[in-house]
């Protein structure tokens, strides 16, 4: 894609959104690192770590919203895309931490020892090279969406049946990423990093990159969403969402849409997996726990669908509440919260928090040019409207 | 196999001995029906005749249980979806009026356009002039160019079936099958919307479903009414009207 393609018709809220970003992704990491600890103005590592953990989740937030928001499809089973997204990068981790294991064999990872493996299973070979895990971290994603998507939209699977298949595969993958004989560390998952590209992964300096990083690919994800719903198929994903079979007899193939922009999405949370992963140290099957997928389509909703901007900050916002009310008192109540969170958005803001405060200022705005219509009216000056 | 060997009728649409049933329910029965090239064709019948199913038949979104459906006289519609069949050139506008809310009248105009439709062509689409003022001149047919960048939900119920005219004619097939195209309009736009259908018909094969008996004198063409999934009668309007069964099961004494 070309430049161009990528800044048409930045908005004022766009713009905005990515100067944020920008700015927390370069001065976070340089006070944490250049100003002295205790210092009022210095953010401590673990909160860059906690941001570099929103910033993930604001990119999968993003990726639900262009298939939820822009083309109607719920996936209540995103959280596959991301935790496999996270593994591919889990399975790198493991094996630079080479014979610095507990148990030192060069080769195979700590768990693979301890289950008596005879050898590295074939699936695992690659990983050691962070270009190769890289690409599978778009790969693995993309083509089980892709795979999935073939069958669903073909079928014409839609709705409410789509979100339950969503639910049964992210729950499929739940089950077989347990079991330990399937090759990925079972129950315990994928832990104990040592470096990332021969950086320490505890360090400082490591942990503000991967921030800066994952704010990187934030404001991409963004501008790859931005540039997909404001070219002319934005609005066919609209249309499909809107009127599918009237689509359909304007001669589009709609199941080629919802293919396309479904793999697209499914390698956006497989993107913010991949940098979820070294900033939280660990990479287990509750990942693909359906209730985090339900969690994640609740801060679209919380933060607006359809407005792009608004799931990145739904996503921001209810992490933030769920960090600060699970860390005290409130902590067994916190799945009501959400619960009632999500009822209430429902119900009293169905356009979420952006979604609600533009056509606020939308209708402000027009009410102010009708006053000054009227004004331009009664001074006599006013032009006839050629519309009425 | 879509194409037939040879061409066997000069019809543009050739419906023949078509049945369809839903759970026993024979909406299509024995139906046969042809249009030729450049002709337009009113289509009236009492409810449940089988007038939209038949539509749904014509653009693919419905499969016949048995019976020939040809376009053109060698394209087996039966065997394709709707999206080829839009693509082959039969437009249609649905009994309630279906357009892009969300979106501008423009922007409904433009994405009816029969331009590339695959997902790599609209990802990279760059508006040129020929489009625009083909959105342009259709603007004017339908009488919405100072609408053009409200959005279509903002629309009276009127003007939307004349934006979903407006599309059809964006798309620009070579047979429209337009329901019910009146419903809902005052007797101004009915006499407009007549105005329209045959200024259209100039150009292109027309099928009108419609219950409105004063519009459909008004186009002054071909009627057939359709009763019980098959065809009960078939001439001008004034043959149609007194004959007797249509009298009997739709028009009422």
């Amino acid at each position: 894609m070309t430049p161009h393609v990528l800044t048409r018709s930045l908005d004022r809220s766009a713009s905005i959104f990515i100067l944020v970003v920008a700015g927390l992704g370069v001065l976070i990491p340089l006070s944490n690192l250049l100003l002295p600890a205790g210092s009022a103005l210095q953010v401590p590592t673990y909160l860059v770590a906690l941001f570099g953990k929103y910033a993930c989740y604001a990119i999968l937030a993003l990726s639900i919203d262009l298939i939820w928001g822009y083309c109607g499809i719920l996936s209540l089973g995103h959280g596959a895309f991301f935790a496999l997204g996270g593994y591919a990068m889990g399975m790198y981790l493991m094996r630079q931490i080479g014979s610095r294991g507990v148990y030192g064999n060069p080769i195979l990872p700590d768990f693979m020892v301890f289950l008596n493996y005879p050898s590295l299973p074939w699936y695992w070979y690659g990983f050691d090279m962070f270009w190769f895990a890289a690409l599978m971290v778009l790969l693995v994603p993309g083509l089980l969406a892709f795979c999935f998507g073939w069958l669903a939209f073909r079928s014409r699977v839609t709705g409410v049946y789509l979100s339950i298949i969503t639910q049964a595969m992210t729950y499929a993958l739940l089950l077989a990423f347990f079991r330990n004989d399937f090759g990925f560390g079972g129950n315990n998952g994928l832990t104990d990093f040592k470096d990332i590209l021969g950086f320490n992964v505890q360090a400082d300096g490591t942990r503000a990159a991967l921030f800066a990083l994952s704010c990187l690919a934030l404001i991409l994800t963004f501008l790859i969403c931005r540039a997909v719903v404001t070219s002319k198929l934005g609005k066919v994903l609209i249309a499909i969402r809107d009127a599918e079979s009237r689509t359909r007899f304007l001669g589009y193939r709609v199941e080629s849409y919802k293919l396309f922009v479904f793999t697209l999405s499914a390698c956006m949370a497989g993107v913010a997996g991949a940098l979820y992963v070294p900033q939280v140290g660990i990479i287990n099957p509750s990942e693909f726990a359906p209730g985090n997928s339900i969690e994640a389509v609740i801060w679209v909703a919380v933060g607006g669908r359809g407005t792009l901007v608004g799931a990145a900050l739904g996503a921001v916002v209810v992490n933030y509440a769920k960090t600060f009310f699970t860390s005290g008192p409130l902590a067994p109540y916190w799945l009501f919260m959400l619960g009632a969170l999500f009822i209430l958005v429902t119900l009293l803001l169905p356009k979420g928090i952006v979604g609600t405060f533009s056509a606020w200022r939308e209708s402000r705005k027009a009410t102010e040019k009708a006053n000054a219509e009227s004004a331009a009216r009664e001074d006599g000056v006013g032009e006839p409207n050629p519309a009425e | 196999m879509s194409v037939m060997e040879g061409r066997t009728t000069s019809a543009l649409l050739y419906l023949d001995g078509v049945h369809v049933s839903f759970d026993g329910f024979h909406a299509i029965n024995n139906l046969s029906l042809t249009l030729e090239p450049g002709e337009m064709r009113a289509v009236i019948g009492p409810n449940g005749a089988g007038k939209t199913t038949m539509m749904d038949i014509i653009t693919g979104k419905t499969k016949p249980d048995e019976g020939t459906v040809l376009f053109d006289g060698i394209t087996d519609l039966t065997r394709l979806d709707e999206t080829r069949i839009a693509e082959l050139g039969i437009g249609r506008k649905f009994q309630k009026p279906t357009v892009f809310e969300s979106q501008t009248i423009e922007d409904n105009l433009l994405l009816a356009l029969n331009v590339d439709h695959r997902v790599k062509g609209t990802l990279f689409w760059r508006g040129n002039k020929a489009e625009a003022e083909r959105i342009g001149r259709v603007l004017e047919t339908i009488r919405l160019t100072d609408a053009r960048s409200r959005l279509a939900g903002s629309l009276s119920h009127g003007q939307k079936q004349w934006l979903e005219i407006g599309m059809l004619l964006a798309q620009d097939p070579k047979l429209l099958l337009v329901d019910e195209p009146v419903a809902g309009m005052t007797d101004v736009e009915t006499h407009q919307t007549a105005e329209l259908l045959k200024e259209i018909n100039k150009e292109k094969t027309v099928m009108v479903v419609e219950h409105d008996m004063t519009f459909v004198r008004e186009l002054g063409v071909k009627v057939t009414c359709l009763h019980e999934g098959t065809v009960l009668a078939e001439g001008t309007i004034d043959q149609v009207s007194s004959n007797e069964r249509v009298i009997e099961v739709y028009l009422g004494r």
